[in-house]
């Protein structure tokens, strides 16, 4: 089954980040949302955790989260996808599932 | 930014002692409603003439990131505020030396002047203070 993961946490605070990480399979998709947004973001201590997983997974962000929180396109990490609200109901739509790691 | 508190029309009004608070901001903006409630706190403190302080650390030095815009989440920008607090007199913002560098930010990054504290500075400021109201 082809799962859709949503984290909506910052990975500075709650480890919902690193557990959705360490579960989802290969190939699967992995959107950031709301307060998860920081983790795409590049250069600091989370980026080479996603640099790492955006090796075996789809990883996507929000856009209208980013901007809401001052950070720019051009300050994510290579790998990362900025998709808006249309977006993340394709990738909804294209996965058998949404997994939401709260 | 009518939604703010009154400033008192003069200091002749006197609200009795005067207390060092400090505010310790800790959470993110808008993912929580943490980070819009303490600057709700520390305005009310100012208007009351008090010595207030302003922390930033861990994911609170996000609150002050520039170029926020909130239109597409549909929530009210209340970034803007924190430039306003020096209207209120409250000029004693500090941010986490190590909270930003983890996060890969810097001065510039932020909409309002701060004095960059480490952890030993930041843990002395805090020791100061009569009150210290953590969000």
């Amino acid at each position: 089954m082809s799962k859709l993961h949503t984290v909506n946490k910052s990975p500075f605070e709650r480890n919902s980040f690193d557990s959705c990480l360490k579960h989802a399979e290969d190939g699967s998709a992995v959107l950031f949302i709301e307060d998860g947004v920081y983790a795409a973001v590049a250069g600091g201590d989370v980026a080479a955790r996603i640099s790492e997983a955006a090796g075996r997974l789809k990883v996507y962000v929000l856009g209208p989260d980013l901007a809401a929180r001052g950070m720019t396109e051009d300050r994510i990490c290579d790998g990362v996808s900025v998709v808006d609200y249309g977006g993340f109901v394709d990738l909804a739509e294209a996965h058998d599932a949404v997994h939401s790691w709260l | 930014m009518s939604d703010l508190p009154e400033i008192p029309p003069d200091d002749d009004e006197d609200f009795g002692t005067v207390k060092k608070f400090c505010y310790v901001n800790r959470k993110a903006p808008y993912g929580t409603v943490y980070a819009l409630e303490s600057l709700e706190m520390v305005l009310i403190a100012a208007a009351f003439d008090q010595d207030v302080s302003v922390v930033f650390m861990d994911d609170g030095v996000y609150q002050i990131k520039k170029d926020q815009e909130t239109d597409g989440i549909g929530m009210k920008n209340f970034s803007k505020t924190y430039r306003a607090l020096e209207g209120y007199d409250v000029e004693k913002l500090y941010v986490s030396k190590e909270s930003m560098e983890e996060r890969n930010l810097t001065t510039d990054d932020f909409l309002v002047d701060v004095e960059v504290l480490d952890r030993d500075a930041l843990s002395a400021l805090m020791a100061e203070q009569e009150v210290v109201i953590t969000s």
